[in-house]
């Protein structure tokens, strides 16, 4: 079986080209849909790409939430498909209420573009099995709203229920230090990345796609999201 | 034909870096006394009359403010 993996394109969307060649790399069907339409094509999964969705306009993500196609991403979501977003994908799935949380203007005031280690912290999700629990990894990060913000009982919850998946690691980082901040974009509890109760739905900030091989990026570490879903697809 | 205006604003707990930049600028500017500033959204609707207080509220809450990260106010005002 091949596993058919959506990929969403909205009018300002960049990254949807990187996202259906990481699908493509694993040995899955990328499909390409559209934010107009009202249908998913009877995928598997869906991708929701990064980029500046209609423009950024109102708030990041906060009218691509209302297209078309993300009616339908939400009630598969709650069917139990898996989803996952990247970048401006995780602002859109915030905006939509598939996860909590929102993300807010980096607290240096800069767009951040440059190579980001993580740390996964949930191996659990769909997502993520295939990477060793605490594994460090390095992948693209670029974005001006990247600062992820709840509030203490939202936090608190994400916490105690491990639903934190990546985290930014800034032991050494001293890139931003100058302006108080100790992480890329003062990300509460350092969060890059969160997933929903049942770990089916992600969002990150950084880019996984970016890191499928050593030739266009700095690593291969962002295969393993596109592993891990696929395994879970497999066997089911 | 009514005016309605809604002011959104970031909730006092999130770090508004953008007004804090700004509020850092004043005494470069030469503006002296000005201790705090936060930045928000400042909307003007002109709506039918019929749109009621209820409807307004929902655009409010639902699309020009997120309830996690914003406060809001809507209001008429005298064309």
């Amino acid at each position: 079986m091949t596993a058919r993996i959506g990929v969403i394109t909205f009018p300002g969307t960049l990254d949807d080209i990187d996202a259906a060649r990481a699908v493509r790399s694993v040995d899955a069907e990328p499909v390409a849909l559209w934010h107009a339409d009202a249908d998913l094509r009877g995928v598997d999964a869906v991708i929701v790409p990064g980029g500046f969705s209609y423009g950024d306009y109102l708030r990041a993500g906060a009218i691509a939430r209302f297209a078309p196609v993300m009616t339908e991403v939400v009630r598969a979501a709650r069917r139990g498909m898996p989803v996952l977003g990247i970048c401006n994908g995780f602002q859109i799935l915030c905006e939509s209420g598939l996860l909590p949380g929102a993300l807010v203007r980096n607290a240096g005031l800069h767009f951040v573009c440059r190579d980001q280690w993580l740390r996964v912290e949930n191996n659990e999700t769909v997502w993520t099995t295939r990477y060793d629990a605490g594994a460090e990894i390095l992948v693209p990060l670029k974005n001006m709203e990247g600062r992820y913000v709840a509030d203490p009982a939202t936090l608190d919850e994400l916490e105690g229920e491990g639903r934190v998946v990546f985290r930014y690691l800034v032991d050494g980082d001293a890139s931003q230090r100058y302006l108080g901040i100790d992480s890329p974009n003062g990300a509460l509890n350092h969060i890059a990345g969160i997933a929903d109760a049942r770990g089916r739905v992600v969002g990150l900030m950084p880019h996984p796609e970016h890191a499928i091989d050593a030739l266009t990026g700095p690593s291969d570490d962002g295969l393993g999201m596109f592993l891990s879903v696929l395994d879970a697809l497999v066997a089911a | 034909m009514a005016r309605v205006v809604v002011d959104v604003m970031p909730k006092q707990e999130i770090l508004d870096p953008q007004g804090q930049a700004v509020a850092r600028a004043l005494p470069r500017l030469g503006f002296d006394g000005v201790t705090s500033v936060r930045q928000g959204k400042h909307f003007e609707l002109e709506v039918d009359d019929d749109v009621d207080d209820a409807t307004l509220a929902k655009i409010a809450e639902t699309f020009l403010a997120n309830p996690v990260i914003e406060d809001w106010v809507v209001r008429r005002v005298d064309a």
